[in-house]
């Protein structure tokens, strides 16, 4: 419903004024959204501006301090997540909604979902071969993605709720995601649609309503040229856009590599990978879901050893046994799931002098008073909301990551292995990393960057790898990686021009 | 096929263990009889209801410390109120002692939900207050059980099929057996598994884990009953069944944390677990090497199914 006889018909849902406090906290202050049948409406805003908690609220799991909340003209307070069902409001979250421990048919039951519908929809959004009794905590991160909105749809809901729904899927599956919602919507569904990825709502969304700081700042229909104005109101009239151009091409790096990796393989998505990591580089990484990036990644980590090839640290052969063996040998690993990384119950500060002290085979007394100052100074260089600094699990997502990032400037690195560190983070947060890594590189860092997210590649990174298939297929500059070259190698197809 | 065995396959490892004890046991006591197994199963008996109600606690994602305790509250309720009574006011305090097992277990729950103190916290407070309860409905061992009551847990139907065995079997099945196929039994699992998951999934998890503690009351009334039928008094202070029934639960394959295992592979393990201790009461070894032996058993047998499970993921 793209025309403009859609503002005639009226509201499936109607949110205005919502206001919510976490103690001291204002999470939200003024939220509003509106939405009819048959519209694609695309949620925005920076971290911490107070999507997820919106998001909570009208889907009955979190209750609001103020505001009102009206549903088919109604009075659309829900009382819990079952309530909001039940009401026609169906949310497919951003973390994979199945119990782990039971089954495909099992999760079903619990839902009451319609196993045919079900099984209708999972075929159409591209995934073959699906068994319900298989225990959903043994599939795939992507898989059970699509199976969360599979069953979203197969419960015909009024309005369909999706947050991120995209971002841990390969680009294939993205296209029949966008494809299915958007029949949904052509049937008559309203669906609230929150994303970073400003392509897939120029192509989805028919407008997008913008939050900052809490508030509900803007509500624009969306058209060509839309991007800039949407971050202009994210980031609010205090900052300025910045360059998001590319960055100057860099010299080519020489010298012996910080990190050599020769022919490495391991398991049977990982082939043979071959690669130079020089200090003070960042390196890209690009590669379609499941062609061995995480295996190479394990393997330099030391989670699992390699099959085949060699590494070489410096010049000098390496191989790892356990995680700390890669650690001593310099190598940091930052998962993609912060959760993984962070002491969330800890304060940041606590985090971020983690490593400080933690290092492997130093378990003398704790010197925290000397290290406070480079503490200090990596808190002030982070921009971290200092409201939640007692504990890291009440900092926004995107927060979390620049900790988990920025903390290796107080303690020093000498090799980072990133694995897509900005997976749902906003622009802001997003730019704010990159900042980091380059200021790591600028410290003489060797970074290796694995990226979901094209455009990272012009704008983090000095050179960029494509693997394909368990193997390198492309080495090229930053400089002249666009996206239509990256998503070729990408794909296994050859490059247009011949690559030294 | 194979999956199917996968799942389970801790239940036919037990089945394999207590096949191998019961071997062992012949070879050691040759002239071991049904009488001999009569008893044992009489003696399992508590220690299986106890072990069924920390199983049920246990699957929702919590733990019940207060098992022994319910149990003699139950106990105790029951040899009061039949004192002097007749068969058919037996029947009915027989009624009235579960409904205060599901009771107790239910306030153990609501004050878990209510409260947000954490399971292990919550039910050692209430340890001590069913303890003192227990004690205020009958400060020393005494009252009375019907006699027909001990008529069903004492004896066998046929040699080697003791009615105790019985009387356990068709408890657990009226119970579980129904619930296992309910969409509260479901519940139960999937709030074990992932309580937010859960709770996005529109399961009501906190009126679960008040469900899934009043049927472990349930199972610990039932426990109790069967101390005050097969002794005919009821016994204020709790018995060694807390430590026992975390025991038998773990070694019958219930991931504490919650959302894994059954009630099958606890009570085998109940039965494994005494059948061990009479082997080595018959072969005279030191008591005390007895809860060594006990405890290296469990670990073993934990950890063996461990390395199953991450070959049956790689294969």
């Amino acid at each position: 419903m793209r025309d403009e006889a859609a503002a005639a018909t009226p509201p499936v849902l109607e949110a205005s004024g919502v206001a919510k406090r976490f103690g001291a906290v204002t999470a939200l202050s003024d939220a509003a959204l509106t939405i009819r049948a048959g519209e694609v409406v695309a949620l925005m805003g920076a971290n911490g501006a107070g999507k997820s908690t919106f998001v909570k609220i009208l889907t009955g799991a979190l209750r609001r301090d103020g505001g009102t909340i009206r549903l088919h003209g109604r009075d659309g307070t829900l009382a819990s997540p079952a309530a909001a069902r039940a009401a026609g409001i169906v949310p497919v979250y951003q973390e994979p909604a199945l119990i782990p421990d039971l089954d495909v048919a099992q999760n079903l039951r619990l839902g009451d979902t319609p196993v045919e519908p079900f099984l209708h929809w999972v075929r159409e959004l591209g995934v073959e071969g699906l068994r319900l009794d298989e225990t959903a905590g043994r599939l795939p991160l992507a898989t059970l993605r699509i199976l969360d909105l599979a069953r979203a749809i197969a419960a015909e809901p009024d309005v369909l709720m999706l947050d991120e729904m995209t971002a841990a899927l390969p680009t294939d599956l993205v296209e029949r995601v966008l494809r299915v919602v958007r029949e949904q919507a052509d049937a008559g569904r309203a669906v609230i649609y929150i994303s970073h990825r400003f392509t897939e709502i120029a192509e989805l969304c028919d407008r997008a309503v913008v939050l900052r700081d809490g508030a509900t700042v803007g509500d624009l229909r969306i058209e060509p040229g839309v991007e800039d104005r949407v971050v202009e109101m994210m980031l609010g009239a205090a900052l300025t856009p910045g360059a998001r151009g590319a960055r100057a091409r860099a010299a080519a790096p020489t010298g012996t590599p910080r990190l050599r990796v020769a022919g490495l393989g391991a398991g049977t998505a990982l082939e043979d990978v071959s690669f130079d990591l020089h200090a003070g580089e960042v390196l890209g990484m690009v590669a379609l879901e499941g062609q061995g990036q995480d295996e190479l990644f394990d393997v330099l980590a030391g989670f699992r050893p390699a099959a085949r090839g060699r590494l070489e640290i410096d010049g000098r052969p390496a191989s790892f046994r356990h995680p700390a063996d890669a650690i001593a040998a310099g190598l940091t690993y930052v998962p993609g799931d912060r959760a993984e990384a962070l002491l969330s119950e800890r304060s940041v500060r606590e985090n971020i002098a983690l490593p400080l002290v933690a290092r492997p085979r130093r378990w003398g007394p704790i010197a925290m008073r000397r290290e406070a100052e480079r503490v200090d100074a990596a808190i002030a260089r982070m921009q971290i909301d200092t409201r939640a600094m007692g504990e890291v699990r009440r900092l926004s997502g995107g927060n979390q990551q620049k900790v988990t990032i920025g903390r290796w400037l107080a303690a020093g690195v000498e090799t980072l292995l990133l694995f897509d560190p900005t997976r749902g983070i906003d622009v802001r947060t997003k730019r704010q990393i990159y900042e980091l890594v380059r200021e790591l590189a600028g410290q003489g860092a060797a970074v290796l960057y694995f990226t979901s997210e094209l455009e990272e590649v012009r704008l983090a990174c000095d050179r960029a790898v494509v693997m394909f298939k368990g193997r390198v297929v492309e080495i090229l500059d930053a400089a002249d990686a666009s996206d239509a070259r990256l998503m070729r190698s990408a794909y296994g197809l050859a490059p247009e021009e011949a690559d030294a | 096929m194979i999956r199917q065995l996968g799942k389970s396959g801790w239940v036919l490892g037990l089945v394999g263990l207590l096949v191998a004890l019961a071997i062992l046991t012949k070879a050691i006591q040759p002239d071991f009889s049904a009488s001999g197994f009569e008893s044992l199963a009489r003696a399992s008996l508590p220690f299986a209801f106890a072990t069924a109600a920390m199983t049920v606690a246990i699957l929702v994602g919590g733990i019940d410390l207060s098992v022994a305790s319910m149990m003699a509250v139950a106990s105790v309720t029951a040899a009061v109120l039949m004192d002097g009574a007749g068969d058919l006011t037996a029947g009915l305090v027989v009624a009235f002692v579960l409904v205060v097992g599901l009771a107790m277990g239910a306030i153990n729950g609501a004050l878990i939900v209510i409260t947000r103190v954490p399971d292990i916290v919550a039910t050692l407070a209430m340890l001590y207050v069913w303890e003192g309860v227990a004690l205020l409905i009958l400060n020393a061992p005494g009252g009375a059980a019907a006699p027909w009551l001990r008529e069903l847990i004492v004896g066998s139907v046929v040699p080697w099929v003791p009615k105790s065995l019985v009387f356990l079997v068709v408890c657990l099945a009226v119970v579980w057996v129904p619930l296992k196929r309910s969409k509260l039994g479901l519940y139960i699992y999937a709030t074990g598994s992932s309580e937010l998951a859960a709770y996005r999934s529109g399961v009501p998890t906190r009126a679960t884990r008040v469900a899934a503690y009043a049927i472990g009351g349930l199972f610990a009334a039932l426990g109790g009953l069967t101390l005050t039928m097969s002794t005919g008094i009821g016994e204020p202070i709790p018995g060694p069944y807390l430590l026992a029934a975390v025991a038998a639960a773990v070694l019958g394959g219930v991931v504490l944390g919650g959302g894994i295992g059954g009630l099958l592979g606890p009570i085998l393990a109940v039965i494994i677990l005494r059948l061990v201790r009479m082997d080595l009461t018959l072969a005279s070894v030191d008591p005390n090497v007895t809860t060594i032996v006990e405890g290296t058993i469990m670990v073993i047998v934990v950890m063996l199914g461990g390395i199953l499970a991450v070959k049956g993921r790689q294969t």
